[in-house]
């Protein structure tokens, strides 16, 4: 039987982190925490980037969190498509602008 | 998208034992997840007691025009089950003489009772003021008999509370039916033309919003403020509050957490938001649910589950508000439901 290094059971123990080093797990928590309270952006707004950061970051559980509480804020399947289109755009947008490195290194070399 | 009640298909689920059944079982018998009991023993809130009964929230009946896809009710135009003149009277009889100063009426689409106005008329008539209704719009524009509720319920300053699960047409018909978006837009626009939702208006519009599937409801305010600028930018709605209510894993809800692999996902969220400040003020300690046949219960969800009050005044024929105040309530499992987050009843968020 195949052991998948991803289990979705596993993101409910998160929070188990801070029993092997309690001082740094708690102030992580609450970091996050504050994060993504209702600030200069709404707590929507965060959710959404996180959303989409969850997707060039590839963190299945964060995708699993995120979809779920972008959901109980009321965004669309529509709005989140568009959200992690904004994060593959910039993914590959920064793969693309490294072409500008390539053409400088062939001028370059083969000038 | 449904389009029959459970009980007409004859599906398990339509029976309350077997509900209950499946809530005892499973996570909570094997001590993956802690029994709702267990839970509120650990704040010291167990059992949870009846105070003064402020709200009777009468269901005249299952019967609905709508199938909608989480209903509690398992409501649907099969069910046959409506409350008789008879029994109305006797609810008359209890709120002359109880200190309950709302009635609120639900179902079912109450409306579709056809003793409906003359309840709503003689509970005027011995008094009572506050009256809410929780319609469910479409019913306003279901049949020229119903076109002028808007105009009764104005009459009277029934309080309109009703289901509207987005702002979008998309999410609305997914989870109530196609084209109940588009009818539920043109009854909230006529009742604001008879001043329902208006600022500063006495005729109070209120909506309620409940998630579309497994997951709990977002921030209350912020969802109030997200549905009253796209109602009022796409269509010029106006509407007073919001009320953000969980769904409860009984009946059709249920049937669908279990039918998509949600079921112990959905039952995880919900007790890890358990907010022992929302059991404080469940509704159950200050509403009494009365069913379309009499019988008396803590909440709406319970008269669903078959778990009768903990009196021995069970029926409405045997009112004793003596007796029933002070009742320990019934609870089980589903009762996480009230209790997540910000709490959740029928007038929105509790804590």
């Amino acid at each position: 039987m195949s052991k998948p290094y991803y289990d979705a059971a596993d993101l409910r123990k998160f929070g188990k982190i801070t029993e092997w080093n309690e001082e740094l797990g708690t102030k992580f928590f609450d970091y996050y925490g504050k994060v993504f309270e209702e600030g200069a952006l709404t707590a929507r707004e965060k959710s959404l980037i996180a959303l989409a950061v969850a997707h060039t970051e590839q963190c299945p559980y964060c995708i699993d969190a995120y979809t779920k509480d972008t959901l109980q804020r009321g965004v669309t399947k529509e709005q989140m498509m568009e959200a992690i289109h904004v994060g593959a755009a910039i993914k590959s947008g920064a793969t693309l602008v490294h072409g500008v490195q390539m053409m400088n290194k062939v001028n370059k070399l083969d000038g | 998208m449904a389009t029959k009640s459970l009980k007409k298909l004859g599906n398990d689920l339509a029976q309350s034992n077997k509900q209950l059944e499946i809530l005892s079982n499973g996570i909570f018998k094997n001590g993956e997840l802690p029994t709702f009991k267990d839970k509120i023993s650990k704040t010291s809130q167990f059992p949870i007691k009846a105070k003064k009964l402020e709200i009777l929230q009468i269901n005249v009946g299952y019967m609905c025009n709508q199938v909608c896809d989480h209903c509690h009710v398992d409501a649907g135009p099969d069910r046959k089950e409506i409350m008789t003149r008879d029994t109305m009277r006797q609810c008359l009889e209890v709120i002359k003489n109880s200190g309950a100063h709302t009635l609120d009426l639900t179902g079912g689409a109450p409306e579709m009772n056809p003793d409906f106005r003359w309840f709503v008329e003689e509970a005027a008539k011995v008094g009572i003021t506050d009256f809410i209704v929780r319609s469910n719009l479409t019913i306003i524009r279901a049949n020229k008999k119903y076109y002028d509720l808007p105009e009764f319920f104005k009459k009277h300053n029934v309080h309109v509370v009703s289901s509207m699960p987005h702002w979008t047409r998309g999410k609305t018909d997914k989870q109530r039916g196609d084209g109940v978006f588009d009818k539920s837009i043109k009854a909230l626009q006529e009742l604001n033309a008879v001043g329902y939702g208006m600022p500063g208006s006495d005729l109070r519009l209120d909506l309620v919003y409940n998630p579309s599937g497994a997951f709990l409801p977002g921030d209350q305010a912020a969802m109030e403020k997200d549905f009253k600028k796209a109602l009022m930018d796409d269509f010029g709605i106006e509407f007073h509050n919001l009320f953000a209510i969980t769904n409860l894993p009984i009946a059709r809800f249920l049937d669908y957490l279990i039918a998509s692999e949600n079921y112990e996902d959905y039952m995880y969220s919900l007790v890890e938001a358990y907010n022992p400040t929302a059991v404080e003020n469940v509704m159950c300690t200050n509403t009494l649910s009365i069913s379309w046949d009499g019988y008396l219960f803590d909440c709406d969800f319970n008269q669903m589950l078959e778990l009768p009050v903990n009196s021995k005044s069970r029926h409405i024929s045997e009112f004793n508000e003596e007796l029933l105040e002070g009742r320990n309530i019934v609870i089980s499992q589903h009762c996480y439901g009230c209790t997540a987050g910000a709490g959740s009843s029928c007038q929105g968020v509790v804590a």
